[in-house]
């Protein structure tokens, strides 16, 4: 049987825990409780008052094909940012990890982006991917209406897939890289010595002793993905052309804070947490089975 | 000894206190004034409320900028809940309603009547004073910021086709893009269709042929007010619009795509855009250099009689559950803002119109009409005073404004980019617009618009 340090008493035990208790209870547990709470009423922006409607508010917003479309447009989003930012931070962590040349210079660089804020960057995307004057001006030139994020809901999506995946590369890259370099160098000298290329020493040893890095960042890439996503969205399309790059996270934002439908806005939020709550149990049961932890 | 020592205590402490309590006789009382304009628009209300406090002594007006109209309602909101809301806030055209139901404010008739300030009401244009009186003529809030929508187009352009004068009539429009694409214009027209230029393309169209955008006259008689601009003229001018943008003669022109309508026209790419008056100091500052250009009345189609444009921009309204010192202070300011000077300096400072006729007098009296670069400017007026505003050209009064807007964004959007039909994207602006209004009903319930 395994030996524990136990305190006497378990007063003192939750006496710890109270500041963090009453912190997580200030900060979550009661605005949660406070949304869950208006989501089953019609709030007067005011404060003049409010009206028990049940679950109205659900049932209209789920009857709303907006409101799918949000959804769809938030998985699609999630799920190709969430596959470009982690196999592109992959394949720079594996090179960084080689110690090629100017390894350590990339080390530093590709930590950065991850520090600037979504605004900031969803400006300089919006910059850099506008139709007219931006870097894509040169390849419209040559076909006229080529790239029009203004127009073409799915050009405006991959201009905020690339925008946010550019951000959590940054992300990703620290933690493949400090998994890289946790695995023991006789490991993969071992197997270089028996003749084992670089891609074959890369899916036989590597990737298998980084699976549960892979899974931690695959859990916070699809999280951040419903949350984040909000500074990019707001700044480069403001949920446009025609609702394409309506995420839920901007839906309600929208719906909360510009048409002032507090109520709309807080029954989304319900259901965008326990969708995520979904995802992350989803991705528990069915996806940490097959990570090896040492 | 301890009697003289504590005397003198007493004494010191009575002085001090004195001393203290005399500069706080003569402390102003400070209220506050939330707007909502940015950039070099909150630089003039800056000036604006600095000389409101050097013309007295009596009050402090502390003016705080949150940055645009959306985020100004958001915040004064949050504080009214908290109980932390400014004396004065400035409120968006389109969210009279809102406000109206909000039962948070101090009508500003009453504010002033009661602080002994005579405001006669019947100096405000009409067309301005209706969209933010009640049903039945009462100022709520104080009009403030006013503009309405103008066709700025390239007299240069225009010449090179033949012409000296702006197209009247959407016909002509139509084919003087045509002849200014032939000519070898690029881009003819510029227009931009997100929830912004609902104003221009929807509400001033719509009040200028007499359209009805929703039923009870626009919603002032009701809050069970649908939409019906699926079947009114506003169909022919979206399927008009549309037309001409798959001929190429108008080009979408907005920020996100790296440059909107007024630097388009200003820079001369684009010949004719519609765009409020406020934007005429900006076009003038920017214009390239030498270019010719002027503004007009927004055109109608043939054989319309034409009305009045709807007033664009804010209204000041006072909030409730302040001291009667901070009414006090508001009123003065409220007075002082109306005074034809203050709007003399408010107009030329800005783009924006004045909005009361001894204001505009005032200012044609002074020679500000005559000479550029405000010279065009009275066109607004005109455009605003084309006829006595109907039932309809009132105004819009339309709960949660906002969301409609961004609805027409999105559905003007879908039609443009092929996805539904003219008629079908309107179809679904009516419907999703009426789940807003239903909403918002049921918000409120029993209760009307006053």
């Amino acid at each position: 049987m395994e030996k524990r340090v136990t305190f006497a008493s378990w007063t003192i035990g939750i006496l710890f825990a109270v500041p963090q208790l009453l912190l997580i209870f200030t900060f979550f547990y009661w605005p949660a409780g406070q949304a869950v709470y208006w989501s089953l009423t019609l709030q007067q922006p005011w404060g003049g008052g409010n009206i028990w409607v049940g679950l109205d508010n659900f049932r209209s917003i789920l009857a709303n094909a907006d409101y799918w479309n949000s959804i769809t447009a938030s998985l699609v989003f999630a799920g190709i940012s969430t596959g470009l930012a982690m196999f592109i931070a992959l394949v720079l962590a594996a090179l960084t990890d080689r110690q090629l040349a100017g390894s350590r210079l990339y080390r530093v660089v590709l930590i950065w982006p991850y520090g600037i804020a979504a605004p900031a960057l969803a400006m300089a995307f919006r910059f850099i991917l506008a139709p007219e004057a931006g870097f894509l001006a040169v390849v419209n030139k040559g076909w006229p209406g080529f790239w029009d994020p203004g127009l073409d809901g799915a050009d405006a999506m991959a201009s905020i897939i690339i925008a946010f995946s550019w951000k959590y590369v940054g992300y990703n890259f620290i933690f493949f890289l400090a998994a890289f370099q946790a695995i023991p160098r006789s490991l993969i000298e071992a197997a270089a010595m028996d003749g084992s290329g670089v891609i074959r020493r890369f899916w036989d040893i590597q990737f298998p002793l980084i699976t549960p890095t892979i899974f931690f960042l695959l859990v916070i890439n699809i999280t951040e993905s419903f949350q984040d996503s909000f500074g990019i969205v707001d700044i480069m399309t403001s949920g446009g052309p025609a609702n394409a790059t309506n995420l839920m996270v901007y839906k309600i934002y929208s719906d909360g804070f510009k048409g002032l439908d507090y109520s709309g806005a807080a029954a989304q939020s319900i259901i965008l947490m326990v969708l995520i709550v979904l995802l992350t149990i989803v991705q528990f049961r069915f996806i940490e089975r097959r990570v090896h932890y040492r | 000894m301890t009697i003289i020592k504590r005397g003198l205590t007493a004494l010191a402490a009575g002085a001090l206190s004195t001393a203290l309590a005399v500069p706080a006789f003569a402390e102003p009382v400070k209220f506050d004034f939330w707007f909502g304009l940015s950039g070099d628009l909150a630089r003039v209300v800056d000036t604006m409320c600095k000389n409101f406090n050097a013309s007295q002594t009596d009050y402090e007006v502390v003016c705080t900028s949150q940055g645009n109209y959306d985020a100004t309602l958001q915040n004064t909101i949050a504080a009214f809940r908290a109980g932390k809301q400014p004396a004065i806030v400035q409120v968006y055209d389109v969210g009279t309603a809102t406000m109206m139901l909000s039962g948070a404010y101090k009508p500003a008739d009453k504010l002033m009547e009661e602080n002994g300030y005579k405001i006669d009401y019947a100096d405000y244009f009409p067309g301005i004073a209706r969209y933010y009186a009640t049903s039945k003529g009462e100022m709520l809030s104080f009009p403030f910021n006013s503009s309405t929508a103008l066709m700025y187009w390239n007299k240069d352009a225009f010449a090179k086709i033949g012409k000296t004068e702006a197209p009247k009539t959407w016909e002509d429009v139509g084919a003087d893009l045509q002849a200014m694409k032939d000519a070898g214009y690029e881009c003819p027209m510029a227009i931009n269709i997100s929830a912004n230029e609902s104003w221009q393309l929807m509400e001033q169209f719509s009040a200028i042929h007499n359209q009805p955008i929703a039923t009870k006259n626009n919603g002032y008689d009701g809050l069970d007010a649908r939409l019906e601009v699926n079947k009114t003229k506003f169909v022919q001018y979206v399927t008009d619009l549309k037309k001409w943008y798959d001929a190429g003669l108008i080009k979408i022109k907005s920020k996100d795509l790296g440059q909107d309508m007024v630097q388009a026209f200003a820079s001369g790419t684009c010949q004719v855009i519609m765009t409020s008056v406020g934007d005429h100091g900006t076009v003038g500052k920017t214009q390239k250099e030498g270019m010719n250009w002027d503004v007009a009345e927004l055109p109608a189609y043939a054989g319309t009689e034409r009305k009045n444009s709807l007033v664009g921009g804010a209204s000041l309204w006072v909030l409730s559950g302040k001291s009667d010192a901070e009414y006090k202070g508001a009123a003065a300011f409220l007075n002082f803002i109306h005074d034809p000077k203050t709007a003399l300096f408010w107009s030329t400072n800005t783009g924006y119109i004045p909005v009361t006729k001894s204001g505009f007098d005032y200012m044609k009296s002074t020679g500000f009409y005559d000479k550029a670069p405000y010279k065009g400017r009275e066109v607004a007026i005109a455009s605003l005073t084309a006829s006595e505003p109907t039932e309809i050209t009132r105004g819009v009064r339309l709960g949660n404004f906002t969301q409609i807007r961004a609805e027409f964004g999105t559905q003007m959007q879908a039609i443009f980019a092929n996805k539904v039909s003219v008629q079908e994207g309107l179809d679904t602006l009516v419907k999703n617009g009426d789940a807003v209004l239903d909403r918002f009903q049921q918000t409120y319930p029993g209760k009307t618009l006053p």
